[in-house]
């Protein structure tokens, strides 16, 4: 089975700016990968090219084994823009049926009712665009990238104008999707949500991927904290291996141990490492 | 309903929430009401209208025929107005507002999507046309109990010369923001109105210069060539001098006529239109 999204020596030019320097990535299936980097790295590039908006000056991209751009993977992908509108005298109902007819999906109205009602939008079933919140459009903006049940969706920003609750919902929207198998390329600034929600991270700086793994991966150990009767001590260096013989020699040694804690760096840790602190 | 119908249906909507049709018919509606008052009050002094010594027409003849040639200059810049309005942003106005991606990555592609804004466009703006090309081809008719020698040819050629203004309007949205696209069409358009004016100077004035200057421009721009062949159809009865005067609208002559530019005019719609779809297949977005 190919994999849903694989980019290979991604590259693409607007004149002198060179966005993309030879990417290489996979987006398995049923994976969840989240796009990380600073304003300016390439990821809206990516994405774009991976759904047929722009065209790369070389390599290429297949979304599900189709040349990115063709008929084929346009049918395959849900896309949610970073800057989207609607017209503002649709209806969300009217919006998912424009998509729906677009996209061939015969799903009719009872796909567009259980769509709102994932993105918490049964309410709003007959409300216009123009009379939306942000985040509401937002989220229909998610509804609308689900129609035709896709089998990738390709997310630039999608919780970029959610409160927390919304983000929540998206957060477990994209749960729900990859344990039915829908892959997912999420480009976020928001390292807390793709630490909580991704299968595997990769980093983008000045049109190059600088870092990629699962969040475990490409976290370093910072030690281990142990709290005892003496105080909080860090012993530098030690894993979580260690854990248990620091304990032991602590209780040997006299001390009431309360608590030990390993530590490790955060995506924000190895975020801020990678792109050494840019972030424009 | 097919892509092309969802499409279009989608673009007429939004003409429609965007007053377009509301501004073009109160545009119409003041347009005709006027035009019908100019042909009564000619009508009534019909008997006072005397044609120039050398024009052997009578004077009905001669009246009708210059009202019904100002009447398509008017419905021409009408048309024109109404195919600007519904096309001038289609690629990169509506790319720039986030309206145009999420409808392009759908599988319908990008062809079929400017075709169906074409076939959009073009329905209701060759519509238009012809409604009110007729329009006026009635008040002359009823008011001045005058009828030109071609009744459809005219507005046929109004009609293709607006499908035209339409395909430029699409092609130069591929590259050009609203504003400017609509800025650009209006100058062209300008620019074969003066082709016209051109022409009539250039034989006032027996320049071959510049009669030259205004058939090339009016061939480049087929558009005024149409016009100037709608001219020529509603006086192709009349003969010698009077059929030179009578082909004089009032906004150039019909110098350009005949099978040859509407044959190239078909071909320029045809070019125009598929130089759009290579534009739009390469545009990133």
């Amino acid at each position: 089975m190919p994999a849903a999204l694989t980019t290979r020596e991604l590259s693409k030019r607007y004149g002198s700016v060179h966005a993309l320097k030879g990417v290489d990535l996979t987006v398995d299936q049923g994976e969840l990968v989240g796009l990380l980097g600073p304003n300016g790295a390439g990821k809206s590039t990516l994405v774009k090219i991976a759904v047929g908006l722009v065209r790369p000056t070389r390599g290429e991209a297949t979304v599900v084994g189709a040349r990115a751009g063709s008929r084929v993977a346009r049918a395959s992908l849900g896309y949610l823009a970073e800057l989207f509108r609607f017209p503002g005298w649709y209806t969300a109902d009217e919006v998912l049926e424009l998509h729906q007819r677009l996209a061939g999906s015969n799903g009719g109205a009872a796909e567009r009712a259980r769509l709102l009602e994932l993105v918490a939008l049964a309410d709003a079933r007959d409300r216009r665009v123009d009379g939306m919140s942000k985040g509401m459009q937002q989220r229909l903006g998610i509804a609308q990238a689900l129609v035709g049940e896709p089998r990738i969706l390709l997310l630039d920003e999608p919780t970029s104008a959610l409160d927390p609750v919304g983000r929540r919902t998206v957060r477990l929207l994209l749960e729900e999707l990859r344990s039915r198998g829908v892959s997912a390329l999420l480009n976020s600034h928001l390292l807390s949500e793709v630490e909580l929600v991704c299968d595997r991270v990769a980093i983008l700086l000045g049109g190059e991927l600088v870092a990629a793994g699962t969040p475990a991966q490409l976290s370093s150990p910072r030690g281990v904290e142990l709290d005892t009767d003496e105080g909080v001590r860090l012993v530098e260096g030690a894993t979580r291996d260690d854990a248990p013989r620091l304990v032991a020699e602590a209780v040997a040694a006299g001390r009431s141990v309360y608590g030990v804690r390993v530590l490790a760096s955060t995506l924000e840790d190895v975020y801020l490492e990678a792109v050494g602190g840019e972030t424009d | 309903m097919s892509a092309v119908g969802v499409i279009v249906q989608y673009a007429l909507r939004e003409a429609l929430r965007r007053k377009v049709f509301a501004v073009v018919l109160l545009l119409t509606v003041v347009f005709l009401g006027l035009f019908w008052l100019a042909t009564h009050f000619v009508h009534d002094e019909l008997d006072t209208i005397t044609p120039p010594s050398d024009v052997l027409v009578d004077s009905r003849t001669f009246a009708g025929a210059f009202l019904l040639g100002l009447a398509m200059f008017a419905t021409l810049f009408l048309g024109v107005v109404l195919a600007v309005f519904l096309t001038l942003g289609v690629v990169s106005g509506d790319a720039e507002r986030g309206l145009l991606q999420p409808l392009v990555v759908r599988p319908i592609g990008r062809s079929t999507m400017l075709l169906s804004r074409f076939l959009a466009a073009a329905g209701v703006c060759a519509a238009y046309v012809l409604v009110v090309y007729f329009a006026a081809l009635v008040i002359v008719g009823l008011t001045l109990h005058w009828w030109p020698a071609a009744i459809v040819g005219p507005g046929a050629d109004l009609a293709l010369g607006v499908l035209i203004v339409i395909a430029l309007s699409l092609l130069g949205s591929v590259g050009l923001s609203a504003t400017a696209n609509g800025i650009a069409v209006f100058m062209l358009f300008g620019a074969g109105l003066v082709a016209g004016l051109l022409g009539t100077i250039g034989h006032a004035l027996d320049s071959h210069e510049i009669r030259h200057a205004s058939t090339i421009a009016s061939w480049a721009l087929p558009f005024e060539g149409l016009y100037q062949d709608g001219l020529r159809l509603i006086s192709r009865d009349a003969s010698g001098t009077a059929s030179f005067l009578l082909q004089l609208g009032p906004f150039g002559g019909g110098y350009v006529h005949g099978w040859t530019i509407r044959g190239w005019a078909a071909a320029y719609l045809v070019l125009a239109g598929g130089a759009a779809l290579a534009a739009f297949a390469r545009r990133n977005l």
